[in-house]
This record gives C-alpha cells, structure tokens and sequence, in this order.
C-alpha cells in the first residue's frame, strides 16, 4: 500500500475488565479506498470503529487520524477531525424522536449556517439517492430495517464526509434488502468518491465492494490484503476463514 | 476479609469516579450553555416539557399542601387565640420551605424521571455517539436547553405553588373554619417580606439545575453505570437512581441554603 495513507492503528490494545478484546491492532486506511474489516462475531471489530471514531479511548497504542492522534487532541480538534466523517452505526442510530426529514437534516441544522430551503433540497437530494423519496415524515419505528439503513446512509452523506465507516450495514436484513444496500453504496461511492471502513461479516458479497480486506482474529489484524489476495492467501488462519465462510472452492483454485 | 475491603474499594473508587464524571458534565453544561450559537426553539419546546407541562401537578399540589396547612394551622393556632396570624404561617410556609421544595420534588418525578430515561435511551440507542461522531457537541444539543428550561421553569413553577397554596389555605382556614379574611391577607402583607420570597427564589432556582444536573447526568452516562448499565433494565436502574438521588440532594440542599439564607 504506498497509496495516501489517512488512519493509522498502531499496537492498539484495548480491555474490558479481565476480558483483553483488541491485542495490539495495527492497520492502516487509504484515501479514497474501502477498507473491509472482517472476522467473527464478538472479535472487536466495532471496537475498531469506536476506536478510529474517538469514542473509545485505547489503553494503550496510537490511533492516528490524518496524521494526528486522535485521543490526544482538544475537543476542538477532534470535532474538526470529526467533520471529515459520516457513521452508519449497525442499529442506523436514528435519533427515534424525530422524522425522516429532520434527521438528515439534523447535520445541516447543527453544522452549517444553510437556509431551511436549501437544507430542503439537500435532504430530498439525498432521500432520493436512497430510493427513500415519500418517507420524509416518518418516524424511524415506521421504517423496515433496510430503510432504516438507508436513512443512516442519507445522514452520513449529507455533510459529504470525506471517511465514511459502516458498521455492519447489511445484519439482519435479507438478501433482496442487502443487494439494495451494497447498489446505493456503489452508487454513492462512485459519485462521491469517498474513503471508506466497512465492518461485516456478509462474506463473500460484501468483498466485491473492498479494495483491501482485513481479517481480525483473536484481537489482532491477521493481514490486510486486496480481496483476490485474501482469497487465495497461504496464512493457515485466512484460509480457515476462507473456507468457512466462502466454502472450500476458493482454497481450491491454489491447488490448481 | 481481604476481598470485603477490595469490594469496599472497588465500590469507593466507584463513587468517586462518578462523582468526578458528573462534576465534569455539569461544567461542560455550563460551558455549552454560554457557548454560541444560541438557539431559542430548543430552549421554548424543553420550557414546555418541563414547565408547561408540569402547571396541572403543580396546581394540584400545591392546593392541597395550601388547604392542609390552613387545616393544621388553623386548629394550632387557635389553641393560642392566634388564627389572626394564620395567613402569615400559610404564606411563609409555603414561600420558604413548602413551595420550593415540594416543587422541585413534583418536577423531580414527573419530568426529571422522562429527562434521565430520555437520555438513558438516546445513550443505549448509539444516539448520543452518532452525534459526537457528526461533530455536534452532546452537551450543547441534548443537555444545555434543558438546563436552561430548568432555571426559567422552576422559580415560575415555585411561584404558582405559592400562591394557589395561599389560596387553598384561604379556602380552608377562611372558607371553611371561619377565620377573619381581612386578617388573613393583611397578616401575609405584613409578615412577608421581600428577603422570604428571595430565599424561595434561590432555592428554586438551585433546585432546578440540582434536577437537571443529577438526571440528565445520570442518563447521559447510563453505560458506565456502576452495575452494568445497558439496556432496558439499565436505563429504569438509572432512571429510579436519579430520581432518588435528585430527592435526596433537593432536602439535603435544602438545608444547607436554609442556613446560608436564614
């Protein structure tokens, strides 16, 4: 990877109680690709997120955003670091008191001095990316998950971030809703040309969106390799994953 | 016997913690509240939720409290031939002690509790991460226009408990038991001074950022709770936690203005 690197995790630990779940992270992120995270459930790769994201602190290791440390900075900085970003948490983190409308609103209200008609025609600009039109005045327990998913995806967007991390953006929802999911984020992808961390484990599907892919295994980044590489990979504990998870048709083309 | 003192400990230095926590978050409140910009119609929805929507159970209240003290002060009273003096014991009651207390206690469990399980919930949902992560401070967004309808809303609150107290105590003492009227408002007008309803004025003014700071903090950090906060049952932990706490702190507060102010 000699590409710009933007986030950096150095020998990132993190433990809660006796419970050691991040044990030494080391992974780097490049501008304007998607970075996959993958492994099983219960690993940590939330954490990794929550890390990247400044909402959890590490007990020890460096988390390196655009070069600057991220738990070391002022509130200020980290609010302008936070600027660059968009989250689609795995629950959608709607706020459930609001509309639709109002919550991709919400960013443009809070965060820059733009007139209601003009955060109007963003946010309709948005829903309709999302395939949402229609649903503006509905409340978020009125929404299908997928909808759901879809109305976070607007609201990360709507600031036009720079990163954009995914935790989990297909659990829970059926295949027809997932394939809905990874359209809009090709979609959007290839028109904002953002950076982007995705966290699943909708393996293989999810890999057809990653330009890296990065196997977290007993709380350590095993390799972060391009998704053909991953796949053919020689290290005992990705071909493991491989097999499991995509079946043993993969490990077998290194045969042929 | 080790482990006894370790558990002690743990449960210290839990306390502390917490009360460090909580420290910090009222003066990241208070900072977020001078901060611009300000925005007004955060402010008027919270004054409502708080303050408008608490008028029935203060009027209820406080008419009940009012009548009950006319009741008992009225038959004490004339024990010593003093129901002349009854308007003057109703009224200083209540402006002193009654009104800001019983207030800030009604408030405490009708909007306080909604305040903490509110923030409890938006906590547990991610919501509160999805807005740090958006760059909006927490504090300034969720917390400041509740501190600030809580200032405006309790002495307003306070003052309608007084005088529908007053009232409820003229009903009964004047209304009922036959005591003079004339001697009952003339004995407020001259017993009340200005330093009573300043004492009521501060105390209700503490009360309602003690209400605020204790529920709102205690939501806001519902996932660092001593016992495991997440959840449902995490959120009613906390939220039966501010409400006591709040409670607890108004009457113990409430003595210790009481002596600065006396």
């Amino acid at each position: 990877m000699n590409e710009n690197i933007i986030i950096q995790l150095e020998d990132v630990r993190k433990s809660y109680g006796r419970q050691e779940v991040l044990k030494g992270i080391n992974l780097s992120i490049v501008e304007g690709k998607t970075t996959l995270i993958v492994g099983a459930s219960g690993q940590g790769k939330s954490q990794i997120i929550k890390h990247i994201l400044g909402l959890v602190k590490p007990d020890s290791g460096k988390v390196l955003v655009y070069g600057k440390e991220i738990n070391k900075v002022s509130k200020r900085e980290l609010k302008e670091i936070r600027t660059n970003f968009g989250v689609l948490f795995q629950n959608a983190a709607l706020f459930d008191s609001m509309t639709v409308y109002d919550n991709v609103a919400l960013p443009l209200r809070e965060r820059t001095k733009k007139s209601e008609d003009e955060i109007a025609r963003i946010v309709s600009e948005k829903l309709a990316l999302m395939d949402i039109e229609g649903s503006d005045d509905k409340y978020p327990a009125q929404l299908s998950g997928g909808m759901r998913k879809r109305v976070g995806l607007a609201r990360a967007l709507v600031l036009n971030p720079k990163i954009i991390f995914f935790d989990e953006p297909t659990t829970g929802l059926d295949v027809a809703k997932s394939n809905e999911i990874y359209r809009v984020f090709s979609r959007t992808q290839a028109r904002l040309g953002y950076t982007s961390v995705i966290v699943s484990h909708d393996v293989p599907k999810i890999f057809k969106l990653a330009d890296y892919v990065a196997l977290l295994h007993n709380g350590a980044i095993q390799d972060c390799l391009t998704p053909e590489k991953f796949q053919l990979s020689d290290d005992p504990v990705i071909k493991e994953f491989v097999e499991t998870t995509m079946g043993p048709l993969y490990s077998s083309e290194m045969e042929v | 016997m080790l482990k006894y003192f370790e558990k002690l400990g743990t449960y210290a230095l839990d306390y502390i913690n917490e009360a460090g926590r909580m420290g910090i978050f009222l003066f990241h409140s208070a900072v977020s509240i001078v901060k611009p910009p300000y925005k007004i119609f955060p402010v008027l929805k919270q004054t409502y939720i708080i303050g408008t929507l608490s008028i029935f159970v203060i009027l209820f209240t406080g008419a009940f409290t009012g009548m009950v003290l006319g009741l008992q002060g009225y038959h004490t009273l004339s024990k010593f031939g003093a129901e002349g003096l009854l308007g003057s014991a109703v009224s200083l009651s209540l402006i002193r002690e009654l009104g800001p207390v019983l207030a800030a206690l009604m408030v405490t469990g009708r909007a306080g509790s909604a305040m903490c399980a509110e923030i409890g919930v938006m906590r547990i949902s991610e919501q509160i991460d999805a807005l740090e992560c958006m760059a909006i401070d927490p504090h300034k967004y969720i917390v400041a226009p509740k501190f600030i309808a809580g200032i405006i809303s309790l002495p307003l609150l306070t003052a309608i408990f007084d005088v529908i107290g007053i009232f409820g105590g003229y009903l009964i003492g004047v209304g009922l038991l036959g005591a003079n009227e004339g001697m009952y408002f003339s004995s407020i007008y001259k017993d009340v001074e200005f330093s009573d309803v300043y004492m009521g004025f501060v105390k209700s003014l503490c009360f309602g950022m003690l209400i605020i700071w204790i529920c709102s903090s205690k939501g806001f950090f519902v996932h660092l709770s001593r016992d495991g906060g997440y959840g449902a049952e995490g959120v009613s932990r906390v939220t039966t936690d501010a409400v006591v706490l709040s409670s607890v702190s108004i009457l113990v507060f409430d003595y210790f203005l009481t002596s600065v102010l006396l």
